[in-house]
């Protein structure tokens, strides 16, 4: 088997394209996904290829189409729902969080909602508050859904696959800065699970445990980090609900030190949740406190030097992760 | 569409000229700078579409209110935000009109009664609406005029916000500018029934299309509009059909449309449309338009200038305007009496009619 190189973008679009292909209940709606290509150049190309029933440009109506997503996939059809950006996700919020996340339960096991909303989140290309937040956070604090964060274009390539198996309702957040992230992939690569996180880089030190557009940072302090002879070990989460923390503590058994990574604002954020299950269930293998690096907590702001200011670095990360260390190590 | 009827002297016609003008060639330089990256994130152009700025917003009194979208430089200009703080704001400086935390998208002016820079389309209807219920209860004879495209149309907000303002005869206009186009999507690939104004006119307002292209008669539309919003008549929505030259953002490389409609709309440049106008009035002579434009360059070559060598926001700042930095105290004085020991009407002191309403009193009088 040979291996291809993608970038993240042209992976994610063939995954949409694998799913059109495989199942005729699939189809593309969102704003600009046709004529346009999309906001983000995901869907370049699909509309001449499949034409405008299952490649639908949506009017601007977030609230309307997503949840003409949901019906949609009430009714037998597996649709991929696109929102240019999490901030605009607010628009359908009450359709994500009071329909999608809670007719199978309130209809008492009756009704599935098998849609995939897939949207862009996180920071870093200086578009200032309204289009620069990460909100998967929040997401992930609203039993029924499954929240995906695809880190690496293999991730892109296969979770939509998984996702689109799953008889619930799946978000994906697709961090901006990664779409022109590429890599070489098995040019077979199918899909993979969305259940697990996984160690991206092993180590003995601390654990580094992170998810979406911070994991190349994390990466980057860890290699700072090898370079000072601090071995850190590099988690990716990939699902933030359900959350593998069993994953988390295993590692947090064998290095006895955590860092958690989150572009997320730290109050009430994923890294807080992260770090309770920690002090819950393995207090006692902790060698420090836990450190957590967060995004500021302070809307984006545009000019380049405060928005950097606010986002976790690799320079904060590893100095986290040095402060875990201390002299003891 | 209402005729264009305009009975402009030739001093008010250099305004509209001039303020055009301005909009055009700072948006030409910001896309200059926005290649050479001292304008970054989202950027968004006007060019084209500069009648509609020109024509509405010399219509409303300092004290009226503007509500813009992403696409809101020329909104800003008009308006009269400085122009070095405009372009400061695109180098995200401290002396910008948003302190560099903005960008392009969100320029606020607060003493020109600026309300953004918003850019969730159709994120400042439902502001315009409140800003224009405060006047309202207050009995104040303001108009909140309130720009957003034919995208934003579409969406749920509009028609609340288009509904509340009819029934509770809020003075609120709204300029739709009908560009044809949301991002890359056809105004009729996107809506059932193109008639825009036809549309919100069904809410109970008056609503009418004017040609966007032509300055008088945004001109002479928004004068009635805000008449009739001004008397207290509640919201005017007008539909201004206009045309944006460029791509939607620097992002876009504009695949959806072709060129030769591009060219036939450039045909009707306002710009140009006026200056012919003027010329053929004598308004304006040979090389006075090149004049104008010489002179309009030098000031955005300042501001360029100004913006480059400005000072940025220390980092330190990062988290400030989070929070307000002063909060007044509760006053004791303003406690409220109880019912059983409140004084009769006629014996309160004068005082206490200011006492603020309880907050679930009604905000409908
Ligand atoms: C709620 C929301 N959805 C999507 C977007 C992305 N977006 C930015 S501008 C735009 C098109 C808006 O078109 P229109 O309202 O006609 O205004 P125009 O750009 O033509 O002035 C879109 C889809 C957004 N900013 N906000």
């Amino acid at each position: 088997m040979g291996l291809v190189k993608l970038t993240y973008r042209e992976a994610m679009r063939a995954a949409i394209r694998d799913a059109l292909r495989r199942d005729d209940r699939v189809f593309l709606m969102g704003e600009d996904v046709g004529r346009y290509g999309g906001c983000f150049a995901v869907s370049l190309g699909l509309l001449e290829e499949f034409g405008p029933e299952r490649i639908r440009d949506a009017p601007l109506s977030e609230g309307a189409f997503v949840g003409a997503g949901i019906g949609a996939a009430m009714n037998g059809m597996r649709p991929i729902v696109e929102i240019m950006t999490v901030n605009f996700s607010l628009l359908a919020l009450d359709q994500i969080v009071n329909n999608a996340a809670t007719l199978l339960h309130m209809s008492g096991g009756q009704f599935n909602v098998p849609v995939v909303i897939r949207m862009t989140t996180g920071a870093g290309r200086q578009l200032a508050a309204q289009h620069s937040h990460s909100l998967e956070g929040w997401y992930a604090h609203i039993p029924g859904l499954r929240i995906l964060t695809p880190a690496t274009v293999e991730d892109a390539r296969g979770m939509l696959w998984t996702a689109l198996c799953d008889p619930d309702p799946v978000l994906v957040f697709e961090h901006g800065s990664l779409y022109n992230a590429a890599a070489q992939i098995d040019e077979n690569a199918g899909p993979v699970d969305i259940d697990r996180a996984l160690v991206r880089r092993p180590g003995r030190d601390v654990t580094v445990a992170t998810y979406g557009g911070m994991l190349p940072r994390c990466l980057e302090a860890a290699e700072d980090l090898a370079r000072d002879g601090v071995d850190a070990e590099v988690i990716d989460l990939r699902t933030l609900r359900p959350l593998d923390d069993a994953m988390i503590l295993d590692s947090v058994r064998h290095t006895h030190r955590l860092v958690v990574v989150d572009e997320g604002w730290r109050s009430g954020s994923v890294s807080a949740e992260i770090s309770t299950r920690v002090v819950e269930q393995a207090f006692y293998d902790l060698d420090a406190p836990i450190e957590r690096v967060c995004t500021a907590e302070v809307p984006l702001p545009y000019a380049r030097h405060l928005e950097e200011a606010a986002l976790p670095g690799p320079v904060a990360i590893a100095a986290a992760a040095r402060r875990t260390v201390g002299d003891g190590r | 569409m209402i005729e264009a009827k305009s009975g402009l002297n030739s001093e008010e016609r250099r305004v509209l000229l001039r303020d055009m003008v301005r909009v055009r060639r700072f948006e030409d330089r910001c896309f200059e700078l926005y290649t050479t990256g001292d304008i970054r994130g989202f950027l968004h152009l006007y060019v084209g579409e500069e009648a509609v700025a020109a024509g509405v917003i010399p219509m409303l009194r300092p004290e009226d209110a503007v509500v813009s979208t992403y696409r809101e430089h020329g909104h800003a200009l008009v308006r009269g935000v400085p122009m070095d703080a405009v372009m400061a704001e695109m180098f995200g400086r401290r002396t910008g009109c948003s302190g560099g935390r903005g960008g392009s998208m969100h320029l606020f002016d607060g003493e020109r009664r600026f309300y953004g820079g918003n850019a969730i389309v159709g994120g400042g209807l439902p502001v315009a609406v409140g800003l224009a219920l405060a006047d309202a209860m207050r009995g104040r004879r303001q108009v909140t005029a309130c720009f957003f495209g034919d995208g934003a149309f579409a969406e749920g907000v509009f028609h609340e916000c288009a509904n509340l303002a009819t029934l509770w005869r809020l003075p609120v206009l709204f300029a739709c500018e009908n560009n044809l186009y949301a991002m890359g999507t056809a105004l009729a690939r996107s809506h059932s029934n193109t008639d825009l104004a036809l549309r919100a006119s069904s809410y109970g307002m008056p609503a009418w299309p004017v040609d966007g292209m032509d300055v008088f008669a945004v001109r002479d539309a928004a004068a009635r509009a805000v008449e009739v919003v001004r008397a207290g008549g509640g919201p005017c929505f007008l539909e201004l059909r206009t045309y944006r030259y460029r791509a939607h953002s620097m992002y876009d490389p504009d695949l959806y449309r072709d060129k030769g409609e591009i060219k036939r709309w450039k045909e009707r440049d306002p710009i140009e449309a006026l200056a012919d106008r003027m010329r053929a009035t004598g308004d304006l002579a040979a090389g006075d338009l090149e004049a104008l434009e010489r002179e309009v360059d030098q000031e955005v070559d300042r501001a360029v200038a100004v913006a480059g060598s400005a000072p940025l926001e220390p980092v330190e700042n990062l988290t400030r305007f989070v929070h307000s930095e002063r909060r007044s105290t509760p006053d004791p004085e303003q406690r409220p009496v109880p019912e059983s020991v409140r004084p009769s009407e006629s014996g309160q002191p004068s005082e206490s009619g200011q006492r603020r309403a309880p907050e679930s009193e009604p905000a409908q009088s």
